[in-house]
């Protein structure tokens, strides 16, 4: 039906500049002990922080590479070539104006300041591993809101940050979660006190500008007891030749009655290996939300978890993965119910197209004795060239007669009606098939805040371009 | 109790000894039991026992195995049972009550046959052949040595399957040749009798092209009281434009630990049905793997299994299309009480250039008690372009709409129940077009809940 894509790069190219590179640290290149030392004492950790490093350096070694069940192709990553800490030394600044020109033409160029007149309450940039630029717009911070570098977390609210730190996702959850315990430096720290809805989505922008360098944010939200929250975060990577290494942790805490709402719009370039732990804990009545937008990246591995511990707690994940050629999204979710009345949704659509491969991994989990929980899952796949790749593989474990859960997926292509339809009222081909897989994936799109929906409809038409004809 | 049967006790606590005095399946295959078989298969057999014993054993990380209580698998107590006396076998053919008119029927306890009803006349001379195994070795031994074990067990017991092989020295081989219409079923029991008793049954099924078969395959045990081992393989060749129906009453007492392995290769235009019902054993492990080898290949994979006590059903299936235009389609269901556990591990594997599937499986587990537990992990690879896919999983219970519609209209709360789960299960019987087999199916059924 379709022939074979052309490579296209045409969207990533814009996060593919960087830098000279100007780090006053490095850690150079490998993992031992003594680079775990160098990153502890150049953040001035506690010793607290250094002694989980080190545990987590130990666990890292222990545990293996959990390639009997995902691909073979993290075998390609070479943990001896990677560069775990680089920094600029710079502080993180909260005037536009200190901001290093250099870096400012970064962000510039990534447009984050006019969205941030448009849309945004505060905004967290990360440049390599430390938070240079942070603004928080006055109502937030007024509100008692705390938006501010993982590092900064730890130091200046050590009460509340060490009390859920690691909590969620234990050091030893994998391998890759285990890494960033070890050699984690930036990321968010984000505290919502009581009763406080935040109106604008707080966001952050991450960038890597070193090659063969590894970023290991490490992020924690708590949303306390009646709080609300959307976070965004958005990813791009400067194009290098040599695989790079992205692993991230995101560890979320919803109390009572709080809504917790996180998008990603993950867009790599093809040669990151992207594996990130990301889970939340949701308590009585509260929610929480996943939307995550898979892009880029050569492989990524990401399953969005979220532990509904108190009565009535919600989770929901929405997925939507485009994979290109050579690219690989292996994504999913986690839902574990823990609480009587507790429900979740998973929502996942992927596009596959030419020898790209999208992968569901999923785990729904009703222990015994709970009552009334729910769970709904939908997979549907849209397989653009024949050489385009998808697999679904759930895991759904229920006990117990108050409990009910569905899975569904399907697997289908544009059909060559609608195709022909649009071509006779004058479309062309490319045309037509960009206006099928943005209608395939519009129902998930439409719940992306706006800038987020129509880059993300822009960035479909522009993979689509190529692949047809 | 009767004279009669008290007698017999008596007879059966005499040949006990005798009994323990048989070899363990670990210590290997006995000399004894492979007298008389060709040399080729000997050799096939020793092999394969190296093969078993070099395997590692099944382990829960392993993902063909998660969620499978792998600790049941325990052969260490199993032995090779010794020869039936002739009051036993008489005892066993009393019971061997199945279909009213069949084909042929060959009946087989403790992996020996007690029992042969030839084909009819007709179908001998077009033919058709019906032969025990260790017979059919010898005078079929091209067509024999060709599919014998011919498929691997790719979904985690392959280790069994090596087993099963030097073992394997009873079973059944049908032969249906070109165009030749069996119409009436083919019927096969295999009983397990002696205590810690292991046997192999194996099937092997061709059908040959524009073929017609019905085969109906019992698996049940003489005394409730006496564990026993069942590592089977049944391996169903469908030749081109043929079409198959398999049926597996698997009826084991629940002492049992059960392995069946299944193989079915469809080839072009053919149709490959099989129906598998799970009613007993401790632990019921089941492998279905459906290659849909030739273009317009249809296979309709169907499964029942009831689950009581602490009863564990696990079944994995690969549902594998290997040519373009190729349908399968995958019903099955569970229903669970007490502390009974499922496992449903499925995939719709759709290789490259295996255009135009139409690929469905679904799993519906019924929960009926609070300590019962579904595990279902359908999966779907899918390497082509325009296919049509879907699967579906759901657990849940009763309709509570349903039952009181049931207990308004005056009906009492346990038959209500009764009434519902049947017709919950009944969906997937009901989809065999045969209702000599679909009767007898239900009477399983019926049998097992009467006993609660």
């Amino acid at each position: 039906m379709v022939k074979e894509a052309s490579p296209l790069e045409i969207e990533r190219n814009i996060g593919d500049f960087a830098y000279p590179e100007t780090h006053t640290h490095d850690a150079g290149v490998g993992l031992t002990e003594k680079t775990i030392h160098y990153i502890a004492d150049i953040k001035e950790d506690p010793d607290w922080v250094r002694e989980f490093r080190l545990n987590a350096y130990k666990t890292f070694l222990s545990k293996p590479m959990p390639t009997h069940w995902a691909s073979k192709d993290l075998e390609a990553i070479v943990f001896e070539n990677i560069r775990y800490y680089l920094s600029g030394g710079v502080q993180p600044k909260r005037n536009w104006e200190d901001v290093p020109d250099d870096v400012k033409r970064t962000f510039e160029r990534l447009g984050i300041p006019e969205q941030e007149r448009k849309f945004l309450a505060g905004v967290e940039a990360q440049f390599d591993s430390e938070a240079v630029y942070s603004n928080i717009k006055k109502a937030v911070g007024e509100q008692g809101v705390i938006f501010v570098g993982s590092a900064e977390g730890l130091k200046n609210h050590p009460e509340i940050f060490r009390k859920w730190f690691g909590k969620v996702i234990p050091t030893g959850d994998n391998k890759f979660s285990a890494l960033n315990s070890a050699v984690f430096s930036g990321g968010s720290f984000i505290y919502v006190p009581p009763g406080v809805k935040v109106k604008h989505p707080l966001q952050a922008y991450f960038r890597i500008n070193a090659e063969n360098f590894g970023q290991f944010e490490r992020t924690l939200i708590i949303c306390d007891e009646g709080s609300e929250l959307t976070y965004m975060e958005g990813c791009t990577a400067p194009k290098f030749n040599t695989a790079t290494l992205h692993s991230a942790v995101v560890e979320l805490v919803a109390l009572k009655g709080a809504k917790l709402q996180y998008i990603t719009v993950q867009n790599w370039s093809s040669n990151v290996f992207n594996l990130v732990t990301k889970r939340g804990i949701a308590h009585e009545d509260a929610e929480v939300k996943w939307i995550d937008c898979n892009i880029g990246s050569r492989l990524t591995m990401k399953y969005p978890g979220v532990i509904m511990k108190g009565r009535r707690a919600r989770g929901e994940v929405l997925s939507i993965a485009l994979a290109g050629d050579g690219q690989h999204q292996d994504t999913g979710a986690k839902m574990v119910h823990a609480a009587d009345e507790t429900t979740s949704n998973i929502i996942s659509k992927s596009i596959s197209i030419g020898k790209g491969r999208a992968t569901y991994r999923g785990l729904v989990q009703i222990p015994k004795h709970l009552k009334n929980c729910k769970n709904n899952t939908e997979c549907d796949a849209l397989l653009i060239n024949s050489t385009s790749r998808t697999d679904t593989y759930p895991a759904i474990t229920v006990r117990g007669t108050g409990n009910s859960v569905q899975h569904e997926a399907s697997v289908s292509q544009v059909s060559a009606e609608q195709i022909f339809y649009m071509q006779q009222r004058g479309l062309t081909e490319a045309q037509a098939m960009s206006l099928s897989v943005n209608g395939f994936v519009n129902d998930l799109v439409r719940q992306f805040p706006m800038e987020y929906s129509v880059e993300l409809k822009r960035l479909i038409e522009l993979e689509m371009e190529g692949s047809v004809g | 109790m009767t004279n009669q049967t008290a007698v017999l006790d008596e007879a059966m606590e005499i040949e006990t000894p005798q009994e323990s005095s048989q070899p363990a399946i670990l210590s290997g295959p006995s000399e004894a039991r492979v007298a008389g078989l060709p040399t080729w298969f000997r050799e096939q057999q020793r092999a394969a026992w190296t093969k078993f014993e070099s395997l590692p054993f099944p382990n829960r990380k392993d993902q063909p195995w998660r969620f499978s209580n792998v600790s049941a698998l325990d052969f260490s107590s199993f032995i090779q049972p010794a020869q039936l006396t002739q009051k036993e076998r008489d005892e066993i053919l009393e019971l061997s009550t199945g279909l009213k008119e069949v084909a042929g029927r060959l009946i087989f306890a403790d992996d020996q046959l007690l029992r042969r009803d030839p084909l009819p006349e007709k179908l001998l001379n077009s033919g058709v052949i019906l032969k025990p195994l260790d017979r059919a070795i010898i005078e079929h031994e091209d067509l024999f040595r060709r599919h014998f074990m011919a498929q691997p067990a790719a979904l985690g017991s392959a280790k069994f399957a090596a087993l099963h092989e030097a073992f394997v020295t009873s079973g059944t081989f049908i032969y249906v040749p070109r165009g030749v219409e069996v119409e009436l079923p083919i019927e096969i029991f295999h009983w397990l009798h002696g205590a810690n008793a292991a046997v192999f049954p194996h099937t092997l099924l061709i059908a040959d092209e524009l073929s017609k078969v019905t085969v109906l395959e019992h698996f049940r045990s003489a005394h409730s009281d006496r564990a026993g081992f069942g590592c089977g393989v049944n391996d169903l060749v469908v030749g081109r434009g043929a079409k198959v129906n398999y049926i597996c009453a698997q009826n084991w007492n629940d002492k049992t630990l059960a392995i069946q392995i299944n193989a079915t290769t469809a080839a072009r235009e053919s149709s490959a049905l099989s129906l598998n019902v799970h009613l007993g054993g401790n632990y019921s492990r089941f492998e279905s793997l459906s290659r849909l080898a030739g273009e317009g290949a249809r296979s309709d994979l169907l499964a029942i299994s009831v689950a009581e006590g602490s009863q564990e059903f696990d079944a994995r299936t690969l549902q594998d299309h290997a040519s373009p235009h190729t349908t399968s389609d995958l019903l099955y269901k569970n229903a669970l009480t007490d502390r009974a556990r499922s496992t449903f591990g499925g995939l719709i594997r759709v290789e490259p250039h295996a255009h135009f599937t139409d690929a469905y499986q679904t799993v519906r587990n019924l929960l009926l008690s609070d300590d019962s537990e579904a595990n279902s992990m359908p999966g779907l690879e899918i390497l082509a372009d325009n296919v049509k896919c879907s699967h579906g999983a759901t657990s849940g219970q009763l309709g509570e709409d349903e039952v009181f519609y049931l207990l308004s209209r005056g009906i009492p709360a346990e038959v209500a129940k009764h009434l519902l789960v049947s017709g919950f299960l009944n969906e997937v019987v009901d989809r065999l077009d045969h209702p000599a087999i679909t009767d007898l199916i239900h009477g399983l059924i019926e049998a097992k809940f009467a006993r609660r």
